[in-house]
């Protein structure tokens, strides 16, 4: 029973990064049809921008704030400089060329910082509380759930109740109709992009001091589980990307809690498969509502 | 170089998609507090001429002037702060937004947010059915109140000249002999000015002050609606009536 406990909280902590990551994914996905592939390489160059800050201030936090910062400004120069010049006539294209961003932006990285592990620094101490002969989270742990429910709050709001919000979301259900209303169609595609990759840039700061540390690729992993979540929330739904990243939070802690972490990996990608063959709009998938 | 009297002027526009032009030529004036009603078998090019003059579709030439005021090369989304609306083919109703929200998005590029408050209570005084379904989704409306809405939406931001494609599509008689009234209790009251493109051609023509009719992307006719729809021989040519 303590295990299972356990279990759950560190798999819904890991599950709030992921459902951070996937609602980046959402996020592009509904403003600008377009898997973003190169989120996770995103992201990392956002933390190095914050391993710099701190490196050079030796305050965390103004290396968090840098990194956010950084991930809203990379997110709006990767649309304009590089999406919205991509035809979009197969939708390999916008995948090809995400994919090619990786590269670019992983070679880069590892020119400037070379690619050893660096150890990523964290505000609070990662050792968990024990209640009553229990262990529980860590107080880590509760800044990551604290750091994503402000987020998504905040999204939520942004996106349900701001004049800013509604435009993003009519610009992205019907673009024509949206200019047709005095809606800059074209910055509202910016703005979404450089939300989506703030978001990312949090859950990468959020994640890499759990994992082996600061490195090009160490977004990878947590992309394809994100991704995983994103699919099986369905891509259109924010709601389902925060249920799904908790979801496969919890798969994955189970797995390799009970099972050992090796299957992990295997995990990811066997609930990826069975919601693609059972239920390819995701589990909250709005194709209903769109095909009228 | 706009001729009095014209809050739209149009001269010499050819439009089209790809390479062949859809629309020839075409010389069009609104006059200010009138409505002018493009009539015209399917595939005249009206839907083209609306897409053209609210800068959707570039024209390959010609020139569009909205109270004297060149339009060239004015992005689409100016076009409401000049005091243009289209509703466009299709009604261009936003399904997964809710009532509300389609019309609160005709006003919010509006400096004046007061101003834009009282628009959007006008639109539901004059739209009742909306007003007891603000919360609902576009796709959950009736034909008759996804127009309702189009039409509100643009409304809302006190538009000089509103493009309408088609609005009686798909609706019936009653309804569109209310839009129709509508229309013409705005141009009396506010001064609106309405390029309406219409299959319909009774109902367009019983409102409007105007007829262009238009044949294969060219203007045939253009003549008082009135004598449009005394002038056998035209809409028998024309108009199959």
């Amino acid at each position: 029973m303590d295990r299972l406990i356990f279990l759950t909280l560190d798999g819904l902590s890991r599950g709030a990064v992921y459902a951070a990551f996937a609602l980046a994914l959402v996020l592009i996905w509904r403003a600008a049809r377009v898997v973003n592939f190169a989120q996770g390489a995103m992201a990392v160059a956002a933390a190095y921008v914050a391993y710099s800050v701190t490196a050079a201030t030796g305050s965390y936090w103004l290396g968090f704030l840098a990194a956010l910062a950084a991930g809203l400004l990379l997110g709006a120069v990767v649309d304009r400089v590089v999406m919205r010049h991509v035809n979009h006539a197969s939708p390999l294209n916008p995948v090809i060329v995400a994919l090619e961003l990786v590269l670019l932006i992983q070679a880069v990285l590892g020119m400037i910082y070379g690619s050893q592990f660096r150890p990523a620094e964290v505000p609070f101490s990662r050792s968990a509380f024990t209640v009553g002969g229990l262990t529980v989270l860590s107080p880590y742990d509760l800044f990551v759930f604290a750091a994503v429910g402000v987020v998504v709050s905040a999204l939520a709001w942004i996106f349900a109740r701001t004049a800013v919000g509604l435009r993003m979301r009519a610009a992205a259900f019907a673009p024509e109709v949206s200019r047709l209303l005095g809606v800059n169609v074209g910055g509202m595609l910016t703005l979404g992009w450089a939300l989506a990759s703030g978001v990312g840039a949090l859950a990468a700061m959020l994640v890499i001091p759990t994992e082996l540390g600061l490195h090009p690729h160490a977004m990878d992993l947590v992309f394809v589980s994100a991704f995983t979540a994103a699919v099986v929330g369905g891509l259109d739904s924010p709601p389902g990307a925060v249920v799904g990243g908790l979801a496969v939070g919890l798969l994955l802690s189970y797995v390799s809690g009970y099972a050992g972490s090796d299957l992990t990996p295997l995990a990811v990608l066997v609930l990826l498969l069975a919601v693609l063959l059972v239920r390819p709009g995701g589990l909250f998938s709005t194709v209903a509502a769109r095909r009228v | 170089m706009s001729e009095l009297g014209g809050l739209l002027v149009v001269r010499g526009l050819s439009a089209g998609y790809g390479a062949a032009p859809v629309l020839h030529d075409v010389d069009l004036t609104v006059a200010p507090g009138s409505i002018s009603a493009v009539v015209g078998a399917n595939g005249a090019g009206k839907t083209t001429l609306l897409r053209a003059v609210s800068g959707m579709l570039r024209p390959l030439a010609g020139r569009i002037e909205l109270a004297g005021e060149d339009l060239r090369g004015t992005p689409v989304e100016q076009l409401v702060r000049r005091g243009m609306a289209h509703v466009p083919e299709g009604r261009g109703v936003i399904g997964e937004l809710s009532v509300d929200e389609n019309l609160r998005l005709g006003g919010l590029w509006r400096r004046d947010r007061a101003d834009a408050a009282r628009a959007l209570d006008e639109v539901y005084q004059l739209f009742e059915p909306l007003a007891r379904r603000r919360r609902h989704l576009g796709h959950q409306l009736s034909g008759g109140e996804r127009q309702m809405l189009a039409l509100g939406r643009a409304l809302v931001g006190r538009p000089r000249l509103l493009l309408l494609d088609e609005p009686s599509l798909g609706l019936a008689p009653r309804v569109v002999a209310q839009i129709m009234a509508l229309l013409r209790q705005l141009r009396d009251r506010t001064g609106l000015a309405v390029l309406l493109v219409e299959q319909n051609v009774r109902s367009a023509l019983s409102v409007a002050d105007q007829g262009v009719v238009m044949s294969l992307g060219r203007v045939a006719a253009t003549a008082p609606a009135a004598e449009l729809r005394d002038d056998a021989d035209l809409r028998h040519a024309y108009l199959g009536f």
